[in-house]
């Protein structure tokens, strides 16, 4: 169960007023990434500890003979559980030359937004935090996170990426 | 197509064009040069000049046409090469890299230094010849085999036919050719078009300069009649310039037959095919091992294609594996040069001799390797050979000899670099080791006093020369080879000179490892740092103050390191008692490992962590074991650090942070 979606992700952008997001969720929030940003999704499994690493870091996989960071998005931002069933999935990020995994409770669907339905952000209420949103999509009765998700898997607080001169 | 995108193929020709002709210029017998010779080193100089031209690259032009003239009235016979000449043609080649380098990284090179260098070329054609360089056009420099042209200054007509060029390339091949000479017509298709000129350069110069853009096989010169012009028939048979050109080609071509029949690829499209071919062969044991999970028989036709795709992944990972490597020729052709101008420069006369050349080690450990070579070679010529009047005095040949040998053993590779000099001086090793607060004593072995040179901030020379003893010792050497898995030792008798053995690994892409269990998780230790293993009886063990466990081998104690307390496994054995010990070396500190179980040997891929993550503590890097999942590899001397340091920080509750910080910094 390793391809369960494979994205393609040479995609021109037809239009410049609508994108495509990928549409995953942690806990009860629905959250979306561009669509751009994704190579693959695959199961959770096989996922090596690393020591003396954060919590939110589960390990590393191996990702066609590449090591790949696997990191839990719901343990870094304090969600109310972060459960491994046959749901859990690992949608793999492409960030420059980087590749890491994002562990997230299930993936619902692709859905491409105009830039009329993307609001600001609101002050409160995300478990995410505000400097990692982009905005909100609005899409008849859902409310879709939209996470800036090269910014947030680059962020100090993360500590994916070793800066020059650490 | 933008003229631009053939940038990067010019700065790589013209990058080995310098190096060919430094090797030509080095091989060159000043009192009897060989017409050969001269005539490449002028080709190399010619075409790095005429592809400069094409992309503007000024200074780089100006200093190439003052060089070719030079090299011109060389292998005229008109200027007698002396070695302060060749010295200076060594000198302009430098410069001429040093532009390259600049117009590579979109800069405009150091006008000064070309001034100078113009400078001093201007001045040797002057005093020699008694004209300057720089007035005689260097398109007329013709072979000297080559007939004068036949139409007086409009020079020779020509036919240019450019087989299979696309219509951009052509466009800018004619423009380069009106620079050479006057194009009378133009005609044809893409798969044969021809340009009719009138130009003085010879078919060989006219291929050098072209071949920046295409390939000398899509050319196709001859020099046709006068009176054929401007209705040009192919000539019925070549010229003569032909026939000379591939006479003088066969003795430059076997050199660089290697070169020619090989591709360039980047590093990074080798290192994906091996991660592919690695992921065939976790897939295979895959299927190996669920064949024999469902005890499925068959007709054995299924067992033996499986053993078949076995054998043929094996083998295809090897060969994929010796993509990787290059002979040592890489590393060594560059000492010729070195050794020649630190000769000069410390009055020594010195014979480099190098041997096995064609030994491969993998690309990545021969850029490496450089550097400490390099300073052993600068340590021989500065501090082990002698001058040729002490050698007299010493009753040996005034010409000292340097060896530079290469060979395969297991394995590894054996590096040595040898010299037949003076040797190393027991005793004022001895003294600068007192002086320097090492324990030593005058009853030491030869072998232990050796091996003090690596020992930091150790160097015996008298006076800090601008040769060697710039403050990098022996123990960057040492830790450099260390880094690449490998170790060093010198052999030294007094008057007969040192010889400094260097053993490496023949690739970092694997490594022979030991894995290891620790509750449910299997980390690899690298073979090269276990000693042995065993396991531990309680009346060996003792508890320090502070938690410190240290371990009784034979004579010696070891701290004992817990790994599931390093790398914070849980569900470990942690009586050692019951569990095993492996006794490891790194960096020259021995201690005694604490294991669940040996899980066994085998040849492990190493995987970088840091592509995608970052440096983990005790960690030099990953691999991919059988079933697909992945194994820290374990780094030994910074697992002991680690070890230490968890344990300082398990400390800071009764010690003050100053103090375990302390202890961090100095384990």
């Amino acid at each position: 169960m390793s391809n369960l979606v494979s994205v393609n992700p040479v995609k021109k952008a037809a239009e410049i007023s609508s994108r495509e997001f990928l549409v995953f969720s942690l806990g009860d929030e629905e959250y979306a990434i561009d669509i751009l940003k994704v190579q693959e999704i695959r199961g959770y499994e096989n996922v090596t500890r690393i020591a003396n690493a954060p919590d939110f870091i589960k390990g590393v996989a191996n990702l066609r003979g590449v090591i790949v960071p696997i990191v839990d998005l719901r343990l870094k931002f304090r969600l109310a559980s972060a459960d491994y069933t046959q749901q859990t999935v690992v949608i793999v990020i492409n960030i420059g030359t980087r590749v890491v995994g994002i562990v997230v409770d299930q993936v619902s669907d692709v859905m491409t937004l105009t830039a009329e339905q993307i609001k600001p952000p609101p002050e409160f209420g995300i478990s995410l935090p505000l400097d990692y949103i982009h905005g909100l999509g609005n899409l008849e009765e859902r409310m879709l996170v939209l996470v800036d998700i090269e910014r947030l898997l680059t962020s100090e607080e993360l500590a994916i990426v070793e800066r020059v001169g650490e | 197509m933008d003229i631009s995108d053939f940038y990067s193929t010019f700065f790589e020709e013209a990058e080995e064009l310098l190096g060919d002709m430094e090797a030509h210029l080095l091989a060159l017998d000043v009192d009897n040069p060989d017409m050969e010779q001269l005539n490449a080193i002028f080709r190399a100089a010619h075409s790095i000049k005429g592809g400069a031209g094409t992309f503007g690259f000024e200074a780089l032009q100006r200093t190439t046409h003052l060089l070719e003239n030079l090299l011109d009235y060389t292998r005229r016979g008109e200027l007698t090469l002396r070695r302060d000449i060749v010295d200076t043609f060594l000198e302009a080649k430098d410069m001429l890299h040093d532009q390259l380098d600049a117009y590579r990284q979109g800069v405009e090179p150091d006008a000064e230094a070309m001034a100078r260098i113009c400078e001093v070329l201007q001045k040797l054609a002057l005093e020699e010849i008694g004209e300057p360089a720089g007035d005689v056009a260097p398109a007329t420099t013709v072979a000297p085999s080559t007939p004068p042209p036949a139409s007086g200054g409009a020079g020779q007509p020509l036919s240019v036919a450019l087989l299979g060029v696309s219509e951009s390339d052509r466009k800018l091949l004619i423009e380069e050719l009106g620079q050479l000479g006057d194009v009378l017509e133009t005609r044809g298709e893409d798969d044969r078009y021809e340009v009719l000129m009138q130009s003085t350069a010879s078919a060989d110069d006219i291929e050098a300069v072209m071949c920046f853009i295409v390939e000398p096989e899509q050319l196709d010169i001859r020099s046709i009649p006068p009176e054929q012009l401007p209705v040009p028939v192919k000539a019925p048979e070549p010229p003569p310039k032909a026939e000379t050109k591939r006479a003088a080609r066969p003795a430059v071509d076997s050199r660089d037959s290697g070169a020619n029949s090989s591709i360039r690829v980047p590093v990074a499209k080798v290192d994906h095919i091996i991660n592919l071919v690695g992921e065939l062969i976790i897939t295979q044991s895959m299927l190996n091992q669920v064949v024999e999970d469902s005890e499925f028989t068959g007709d054995g036709g299924f067992a033996s294609g499986l053993s078949l795709l076995q054998r043929t992944a094996r083998d295809l990972q090897e060969a994929v594996m010796s993509v990787r490597m290059v002979p040592m020729d890489y590393v060594f052709s560059r000492f010729p040069r070195l050794v020649r101008d630190l000769a000069g420069k410390l009055g020594k006369d010195v014979e480099l001799i190098t041997e096995g050349k064609s030994t491969e080690l993998d690309k990545s450990l021969t850029e490496r390797i450089i550097d400490p070579l390099t300073h052993l070679v600068r340590n021989s010529l500065d501090h082990g050979l002698e001058t040729p009047e002490l050698r007299a005095a010493a009753g040996k040949p005034g010409t000292g000899r340097l060896t530079l040998s290469a060979q395969h053993q297991g394995g590894n590779i054996l590096i040595e670099v040898s010299d037949d000099g003076a040797g190393l001086d027991r005793e004022r090793i001895l003294a600068k080791a007192r002086s320097n607060g090492l324990p030593v004593s005058d009853n030491m072995s030869d072998e232990e006093v050796w091996q003090l040179i690596f020992a930091p901030g150790f160097s015996t020379a008298e006076a800090v020369s601008d040769v060697s003893g710039r403050g990098v010792g022996m123990d960057v050497v040492k830790r450099n080879i260390q880094a690449m898995g490998g170790h060093v030792d010198v052999l030294s008798e007094a008057g007969q000179g040192t010889r400094t053995r260097i053993v490496l690994p023949l690739t970092l892409a694997i490594l022979d490892g030991m894995s290891v269990r620790v509750g449910e998780e299997t980390f690899i230790l690298p073979v090269s740092a276990v000693i042995e293993s065993l396991q531990p009886r309680a009346d060996d063990l003792y508890t320090m103050a502070g938690g410190d466990v240290l371990l009784k081998v034979r004579e010696d104690y070891l701290p004992l390191v817990a790994l599931h307390h390093a790398m914070e496994v849980s569900g470990a054995v942690t009586d050692p008692t019951s569990a095993i010990v492996v006794i490891v070396q790194g960096e020259g500190r021995r201690y005694a490992l604490l294991v669940d179980e040996l899980v066994g040997q085998q040849q492990v891929v190493v995987k970088n962590l840091e592509t995608n993550y970052r440096k983990v503590p005790g960690v030099s890097a990953a691999t991919i074991l059988g079933d697909g999942s992945v194994a820290l590899i374990l780094d030994i001397p910074d697992l002991h650090r680690l070890s230490q340091s968890k344990k300082a920080s398990d400390a800071v509750a009764r010690n003050s942070t100053v103090l375990s910080s302390k202890e961090v910094s100095a384990s």
